[in-house]
């Protein structure tokens, strides 16, 4: 990929309501975090659609690889024991 | 294995996936051409979003209304706000920003043949909202679907916003017919003027279309241009009548074994004239951009400046 001219890409995650999650959104292009914020602002919530945003610099974003998917979700599918429905409740027992 | 065999079983698992319907994300394995595809159709998309500013940008200080004004400039942002969700989504892909605009200016990259036509009225505002956006509407809601996840997920933010744009637009066309007799020609000639142009919007015929193979088996298209342009016009044909317009076409009849309106044949080309650079506005609206954009650089300049004294500030302060 060409040097981009177009300023620092920032990643940006909206809150919809209080105590939500924080939601990935897209990303926009800014020279400092304030200006992430602004735009972002600008770009993904004209409808009010937030409470909060988080703008995170891309390149601080490490993700795993869904290639390496297996390697790295599977240690937990043997261990159903960790679900509720592993286990057989005495017949007659409610509300548990 | 050779390495002929690990690209045949890298497709292979690549086509399972889209078959079982999962979405492709940014750094799963994919296939260049799809890839390519990607960019090549959201980058186009992008500009479209941000060169259709140019022509209801025409009419802000023009708009009849405060109240008109306001809803043209809101409109505005909102496809200035697609043209940067559909950027962030194909730089997800490996291009840059400045790579895409480059593009745009070079002529490699195209956008949507409609935005070539002027905006010569008030009535054309509406006409625009109605139709323009109305046929961007039908392509986009299918596209929701598509298999490449960012692209997929700007649809859903752009759809989301869209409809609004188009019951602006109708809503100017309605005002418009239950105006004067001017009023109401003025709608007319808009109707005419923009009616064959949207139909266009949807691409040549499925017969003729050049990228459609490998597009549909990997869902990235998931309608063909005939189908969303049926669609298109079985919706609009009834929103015309309710407002006592008429559809610029003879042949428009009502298909009751197809289920659909069949009409009369599109002057494709004009399309080509068009795409090859030859519409009433295609110089126009590239100058533009590219004015724009170089006079607007020193924004980014002062932008980077400002962070580094900042930065500079900070340090000094430690």
């Amino acid at each position: 990929m060409t040097q981009d001219t177009q300023l620092r890409s920032w990643e940006v995650f909206t809150q919809t309501r209080s105590g939500a999650n924080y939601i990935h959104a897209g990303s926009v292009h800014a020279s400092d975090r304030n200006m992430a914020l602004q735009n972002a602002r600008d770009t993904y919530t004209r409808r009010g659609e937030g409470t909060s945003i988080w703008v995170v610099p891309t390149d601080a974003i490490t993700a795993s690889d869904p290639n390496e998917k297996e390697m790295f979700f599977d240690p937990a599918n043997d261990k159903i024991y960790r679900l509720p429905t592993f286990y057989t409740m005495p017949e007659g027992a409610k509300a548990i | 294995m050779t390495t002929t065999d690990i690209h045949t079983e890298l497709l292979k698992n690549f086509e399972e996936k889209i078959e079982r319907g999962d979405a492709i994300e940014p750094k799963d394995r994919m296939p260049d051409a799809y890839r390519k595809h990607l960019i090549r159709q959201i980058s186009q998309h992008a500009h479209s979003e941000v060169i259709g500013m140019q022509p209801e940008g025409n009419w802000i200080t023009r708009a009849p209304t405060l109240r008109a004004r306001q809803i043209l400039l809101a409109k505005i942002q909102d496809e200035g706000g697609h043209g940067l969700y559909l950027y962030s989504a194909a730089e997800t892909l490996g291009i840059s920003r400045a790579e895409m605009i480059e593009q745009l200016h070079s002529g490699k990259a195209k956008y949507s043949n409609i935005f070539n036509y002027p905006a010569l009225t008030w009535a054309d505002i509406g006409a625009i909202g109605w139709l323009v956006d109305g046929a961007a509407i039908v392509n986009q809601v299918s596209l929701q679907r598509t298999s490449y996840g960012p692209y997929s997920r700007a649809m859903v933010r752009i759809c989301k916003e869209e409809s609004f744009h188009q019951r602006q637009g109708y809503e100017i066309m309605a005002k418009m017919m239950k105006g004067t007799k001017e009023q109401q020609e003025m709608a007319q000639d808009a109707m005419n003027r923009w009616w064959w142009p949207s139909l266009m919007m949807f691409g040549p015929h499925d017969s003729e279309s050049p990228h459609s193979g490998d597009a549909f088996r990997w869902k990235i298209k998931r309608a063909s241009n005939d189908e969303l342009r049926a669609k298109f016009i079985d919706k609009t044909v009834q929103q015309a009548e309710v407002i006592g317009l008429t559809i610029p076409d003879n042949e428009l009849k009502w298909n009751e074994e197809r289920g659909h309106y069949d009409h009369g044949p599109i002057n494709w080309t004009e399309f080509y004239e068009v795409i090859g650079g030859n519409g009433p506005c295609n110089l126009q609206r590239m100058n533009h951009h590219k004015r724009v954009h170089d006079e607007g650089k020193w924004v980014l300049e002062a932008a980077e400046a400002w962070t580094k004294k900042r930065e500079q500030k900070l340090f000094d302060l430690n």
